[in-house]
């Protein structure tokens, strides 16, 4: 598979066309819901349910493709199979990736808001 | 194309992809209520409404799909379209949200251009959705108050349209109506005679038009049968009526029976219906085929009302028809036609009457299959004596009240002999007197008989034993037709005198002709010894039912002058204590 960017530019340069003033709102909105998310993703991976971990894992990826987060929408992807599948050794080495997209994504959205 | 401002509700448990979302329909003018999940968003629907909805499939308390239910069944008959977010991108997945009742998906990352596309989409089928809603209820509406309409004009209809005296025994029919109203019309009268009037119609179309032909049809043939008017007059009044108030292209195909169970005689008149049927016995079925125009076609001066008469006793019967019989279809599609018709009245056995052998067999020709058009067939036996009364007038006033004390005089002179049936004048005058109203029907037979015998043996001198034999029959009718044509110098004058008495009144009618009457002094007929039989001037029948109706008959003059006395009594009035005798009687003394 090969590896998508972490940045969509072209999604991103239309959300801020469409969002104008509110593009700021909006980063930090998603990335406020997204630590949220991935506090979620951790507690159901503590508490062993694997559903939780796919539900909470196809939302994440959802708001990461809208806000033109691919690569880490994909990791998200792959945690959202792997809890449907009840893999949770796999879902656990997979939130050691999104952590780490989610560093590197959030540190590009910060460089392009205050830009 | 203008764009329009929906009301939209969205719902989506990702922050972010609610603003966005919420960001990007204000930027195309719509106004946007958004839920966190999916039972806010049904609780805002119920509160404030959307016209569209935009829910996300997987959402924490309510899914979109419950959601999308919820919401279907709350909008009722409307059409909420509800579009799934989503970033499924299982084939599946995708088929499940439309089979929970969604109307579309739409994916994410959110395309501007395909979101402002699929809105513009399901608003112009929300529109459409509406407008037929909206065309539909107004048709439901207008449906039931047609409906409405037309039971009360049934109402009024059937009260106007009545069937008379189709209830009476030697009369069957069958009629088939196609809607509320049916096109064809069936309606039968005595007449004051103890006779029969019956008036079979079809009119162009069916429903509400043919409806209102049919009223004044009702009313005209009601009205004049009732006040003793011959077929012909009805005929003519009717055709008059139609062809003033009915549009170019609408007409009455229909036929007139007069039925004279005394004479033993029918009239007919067929106008644009199939052939009727008359069945004597010992003789084939002679056919009654249309030898007119339809009514309301034809303006009053070409329209020609003369019925032809044909003899008929006890035992024998008329069948008449309309369209419908004839239109009747095998399921292959042949009509059944005056020849199915003719085909199985030449099957008929001994003993089966013509209206079950017509009937059976356009039953057994068109097998269940629909009837085309609207279908009557109706039979009449002839009978000894009718049975049928006019129905005596309701809430009829005091007997006393009316005018008591009155003479008029009336003369019918020349051509007008030819033209005009002075009867139901006579008739109406008399009809004033309430105690004579009780009794039209005597009334009519003495009225008739006088001015009858006036005509057709004082002036137009025809011998009455020509009715006796089938080919007399149909020339005494020829050459009274003849004779009648020429008549110029000749008349008749009627005198009416009526005078209250302690018991009742009396009525005293002379008829006067200018023919050449006869010896009256010396002939048997008119003196009261003498025996019953055909004279010149009265055949037997005719004469005795004067004598029986009446007090005194007597001949005046050179014969051509006839005086009846007629006595009625109250009903309440006391027996013969005044030494008058009771009329009615056939006493002799004046």
């Amino acid at each position: 598979m090969t590896e998508k960017p972490h940045l969509d530019e072209e999604a991103l340069a239309e959300l801020q066309d469409v969002m104008e003033d509110e593009f700021e709102v909006l980063i930090q909105t998603y990335l406020t819901d997204s630590r949220d998310r991935i506090a979620s993703l951790k507690e159901a991976l503590a508490a062993g349910d694997a559903d939780a971990v796919a539900r909470t894992a196809h939302s994440f990826k959802g708001s990461c493709i809208n806000i033109g987060a691919p690569r880490l929408g994909d990791l998200c992807q792959a945690a959202e199979q792997a809890g449907k599948v009840a893999d949770l050794a796999r879902a656990q080495a997979l939130m050691a990736d999104i952590e780490a997209e989610f560093a590197v994504v959030t540190g590009l959205l910060e460089g392009l808001s205050v830009r | 194309m203008t764009p329009s401002c929906l009301r939209i509700l969205i719902a989506d448990d990702s922050d972010s992809d609610r603003l966005i979302l919420k960001t990007l329909l204000c930027r195309l003018g719509h106004r946007v209520q958004a839920a966190r999940d999916g039972a806010e968003a049904v609780e805002l629907f119920r509160r404030e409404g959307a016209d569209l909805v935009l829910l996300d499939a997987l959402m924490p308390r309510m899914d979109g799909m419950e959601a999308a239910r919820e919401i279907k069944s709350l909008a009722g008959d409307r059409l909420v379209p509800v579009i799934f977010l989503t970033s499924l991108s299982d084939a599946e997945d995708l088929a499940r949200c439309l089979a929970s009742g969604g109307d579309d998906f739409l994916t994410k990352p959110y395309n501007r251009i395909i979101l402002d596309a699929k809105l513009k989409a399901f608003d112009r089928m929300r529109r459409m959705h509406e407008a037929l809603a909206e065309q539909h209820a107004l048709a439901r509406e207008r449906n039931r108050q047609l409906l409405d309409e037309q039971t009360t004009a049934r109402r009024v209809f059937d009260n106007v349209a009545h069937t008379g005296c189709l209830d009476a025994a030697n009369i069957r029919y069958h009629a088939s109506p196609l809607s509320i109203f049916n096109g064809d019309v069936l309606f039968a009268s005595p007449r004051p005679d103890g006779g029969l009037l019956v008036f079979l119609g079809d009119f162009t179309g069916h429903g509400l038009p043919a409806a209102m032909g049919a009223m004044p049809v009702a009313e005209i043939f009601y009205g004049m049968a009732a006040k003793g008017f011959s077929g012909a007059d009805v005929l003519r009044e009717i055709n008059q009526k139609l062809k003033r108030i009915l549009p170019i292209g609408m007409f009455c195909c229909g036929a007139m029976l007069e039925v004279d169970f005394k004479a033993g005689q029918i009239g007919i008149w067929n106008g644009g219906l199939p052939e009727g049927w008359l069945f004597r016995a010992g003789a084939s079925p002679r056919p009654l085929p249309s030898r007119h125009l339809p009514l309301g076609i034809l303006p009053p001066e070409q329209f020609r009302a003369d019925l032809t008469a044909y003899p008929a006793s006890t035992g024998d019967t008329v069948l008449l028809m309309t369209d419908g019989v004839l239109e009747c279809q095998a399921s292959d599609g042949t009509l059944f036609g005056e020849a199915g018709v003719r085909r199985c009245l030449r099957r008929r056995q001994q003993g089966e009457h013509p209206f079950d052998v017509v009937f059976q067999a356009m039953a057994d020709f068109s097998h269940r299959a629909r009837e085309a058009d609207d279908l009557t067939l109706f039979s009449l036996d002839m009978i000894d004596r009718t049975g049928l009364a006019l129905r005596p007038e309701p809430g009829e006033s005091s007997a006393l009240s009316g005018p008591s004390e009155w003479r008029c005089e009336y003369e019918v002179r020349g051509s007008t002999l030819a033209e005009f049936n002075p009867l139901p004048l006579l008739l109406h005058i008399c009809m004033e007197v309430p105690g004579l109203r009780a009794r039209s029907g005597e009334v009519y037979l003495l009225l008739s008989e006088l001015y009858n015998n006036a005509l057709e043996h004082g002036i137009l001198r025809l011998p009455s034993d020509w009715k006796r034999s089938p080919d007399g029959f149909g020339q005494y009718y020829r050459e009274r037709q003849r004779r009648l044509a020429e008549v110029s110098d000749h008349g008749i004058v009627f005198r009416l005198h009526h005078a209250r008495k302690p018991w009742g009144g009396r009525l005293r009618v002379t008829c006067e002709d200018t023919g050449d009457g006869f010896d009256h002094a010396n002939h048997p007929v008119a003196r009261d010894s003498g025996p019953v039989g055909d004279g010149p001037r009265y055949a037997g029948r005719g004469l005795m039912l004067l004598k029986r109706l009446a007090r005194t008959v007597t001949f005046h003059g050179r014969g051509n002058c006839v005086e009846i006395v007629y006595d009625w009594r109250l009903p309440s009035a006391p027996s013969i204590t005044d030494g008058c005798p009771p009329p009615a009687a056939g006493g002799r003394d004046d």
